[in-house]
């Protein structure tokens, strides 16, 4: 059945810092970059700072999960007269482009007109996200996980990679196509932390972080701020750019999957997954949709494995083929005829987080308004409809599908 | 493909680097621990396993709960080779394992696996329970291969 607010609403700004190593943005502060990228998008919609009067976070307006979003500050900092919705989605990165559902949700409610999403990220050394599972003090939940020495989201998601390899017979060529197809499409972005192309020699030469995972399979290490604009239809057409049309977004999750990687209870086929089976059926029934209707597909990537999962459990390929279908060249772009490869539906065409930045799948929503508004550095032709995924992660995990107007 | 890494013997982090806390759920576990008995939460109404120990049962929602005597081996379900010391950033092979427990469907440990090299572990391994001391007394399960 369709979603009650398809097409009501549409991201009408995106703004952006520049993308610093970690802990290269100092002596900036999390709220001058926040502040950047929000003044940013709104420049980009045509409207004024004091025209925002909604916040719509997620990782529990965490930002880079160690420091907290608090909309009384940014209203000091920036001059929004008032405010009507104010409000997060727990957890934390999964939750990204759910977000943009929960604008929506403030928006047709008539709490607010105009709803920031924003994720700043300063990775100072006191504050990395790398060993955040290690660093937290002993909890009675994560004594059982802590003491084996599962420190980073790495090691964590090596371990249901390796479940897959047992299962379906996935190799390690996957990831390294994963990382390739994807830094292919970095070299022409100015922003892009990693711009020069990669060979499957320097990736198999690439230290082994977690076995099976090189370091070339982790994403960037960022720091930087991404905001994006939501408003009505209506307001909507008023803005300076073609609206990227909110035509279907979900979050949530199924109790398999639960805590996930910080837990490790999920039975199969769950463990091998990336959570996201239950909340990319809520999108494909809102949209009457499918995987294969995507023009573009930007996929959450902070661990490489974690693309091949999500491509099987939003139906690119069945569960169990990612191998066979990330290594036929399907999710590569072809610059040549603006296209997919063999068959396939282009992935980070931005490069994604591992390759361009990681601000926490801010940089996905961005790439996918790009598209369905025909600005994208690296272009699908005629792109109408582009997929944006974020987690894999604790519940909930979210999508999103923009189409162009 | 590049060939397997060659990593030697699978260490355990050492103990003393460890440690833990409890709530009034999870300490009969780790009461348990201390007496080398291994346990698992289960409902005692409908027999449901759950770990980490938690206020109610996920299938029938009671709070009553047994605390059997697990016999000490499982299966490892999965398994990531890391080579750093999280404690130093020193070199250092160790083995993050999750372990089905035998005598307790569904309930999973996470530990760290000796007696064999690092690339010599195997999905559905044999592994025994092997107890290490920790910080403030506590005793941690890990695993031995069988």
């Amino acid at each position: 059945m369709a979603w009650a607010n398809q097409d009501k609403t549409a991201i009408v700004g995106v703004g952006a810092t520049d993308y610093y190593v970690r802990g290269k943005s100092w002596p900036r502060t999390i709220n001058d970059m926040a502040g950047e990228a929000i003044l940013k998008a709104c420049a980009d919609a045509g409207i004024s700072i004091k025209d925002i009067d909604g916040f719509s976070y997620y990782s529990t307006a965490g930002a880079g999960y160690l420091d907290k979003f608090d909309t009384a500050s940014l209203m000091e900092t920036l001059g929004m007269p008032h405010v009507s919705f104010s409000a997060t989605l727990t957890s934390g990165g999964g939750g990204c482009p759910g977000a943009i559902g929960l604008a929506t949700a403030g928006l047709v409610n008539e709490d607010c007109k105009y709803a920031v999403t924003v994720m700043a990220l300063q990775q100072l050394p006191q504050h990395r996200l790398g060993v955040v599972f290690g660093a937290a003090v002993p909890n009675a939940e994560n004594s059982f996980l802590q003491p084996s020495g599962l420190v980073g989201p790495g090691h964590l998601m090596s371990m249901l990679t390796r479940r897959h390899m047992h299962l379906y017979g996935t190799t390690q060529d996957a990831f390294g196509e994963i990382v390739m197809a994807t830094r292919a499409n970095t070299h022409n972005r100015p922003k892009a932390v990693r711009k020069v192309p990669l060979t499957k020699e320097e990736y198999d030469a690439s230290v082994m972080l977690a076995d099976p995972l090189r370091r070339l399979d982790f994403c960037l290490e960022t720091d930087g701020a991404v905001a994006v604009i939501t408003t009505t239809m209506d307001r909507a057409k008023d803005c300076r750019h073609k609206p990227a049309v909110v035509h279907a977004c979900a979050h949530g999750g199924q109790r398999e999957w639960g805590r996930a990687f910080a837990w490790m209870g999920m039975p199969d086929p769950h463990f091998a997954s990336s959570g996201h089976k239950f909340t990319a059926d809520r999108i494909w029934n809102q949209s009457g949709l499918c995987a294969r209707d995507m023009d573009v597909a930007l996929i959450y990537d902070h661990f490489s494995p974690m693309v091949l999962m999500q491509l099987e459990d939003y139906g690119f390929c069945d569960k169990g083929e990612g191998n066979d279908y990330v290594l036929s060249g399907k999710i590569r772009y072809d610059a040549a005829t603006q296209g997919g490869v063999n068959g396939g539906v282009p992935v980070n065409t931005h490069g994604g987080n591992l390759n361009e930045a990681y601000i926490i799948g801010m940089t996905h929503i961005v790439e996918g308004v790009e598209q369905v508004r025909g600005t994208a550095i690296n272009q699908v032709k005629d792109a109408e409809f582009a997929l944006v995924s974020g987690g894999p992660a604790s519940l909930p995990v979210s999508s999103l599908i923009l189409r162009s107007a | 493909m590049s060939e397997p890494t060659k990593y030697g013997p699978a260490l355990l982090l050492p103990g003393e680097q460890i440690r833990i806390t409890t709530n009034p759920n999870t300490e009969p576990f780790w009461e348990a621990a201390k007496e080398h008995r291994l346990t698992a939460c289960q409902c005692a109404n409908c027999g449901h396993f759950r770990m980490p120990p938690s206020a109610y049962c996920p299938e029938c929602s009671s709070q009553d709960v047994n605390w059997p005597t697990l016999p000490g081996t499982g299966a490892v379900f999965s398994f990531v080779v890391c080579n750093k010391n999280p404690a130093n950033g020193e070199d250092y092979v160790y083995v993050p394992v999750v372990v089905d427990l035998d005598g307790a469907p569904g309930a999973r440990l996470n530990a760290n696996v000796t007696g064999c090299n690092a690339e010599d572990v195997q999905i559905g391994m044999k592994v025994t329970v092997d107890w290490t001391g920790i910080q403030d007394g506590w005793v941690l399960p890990n695993f031995r291969k069988a």
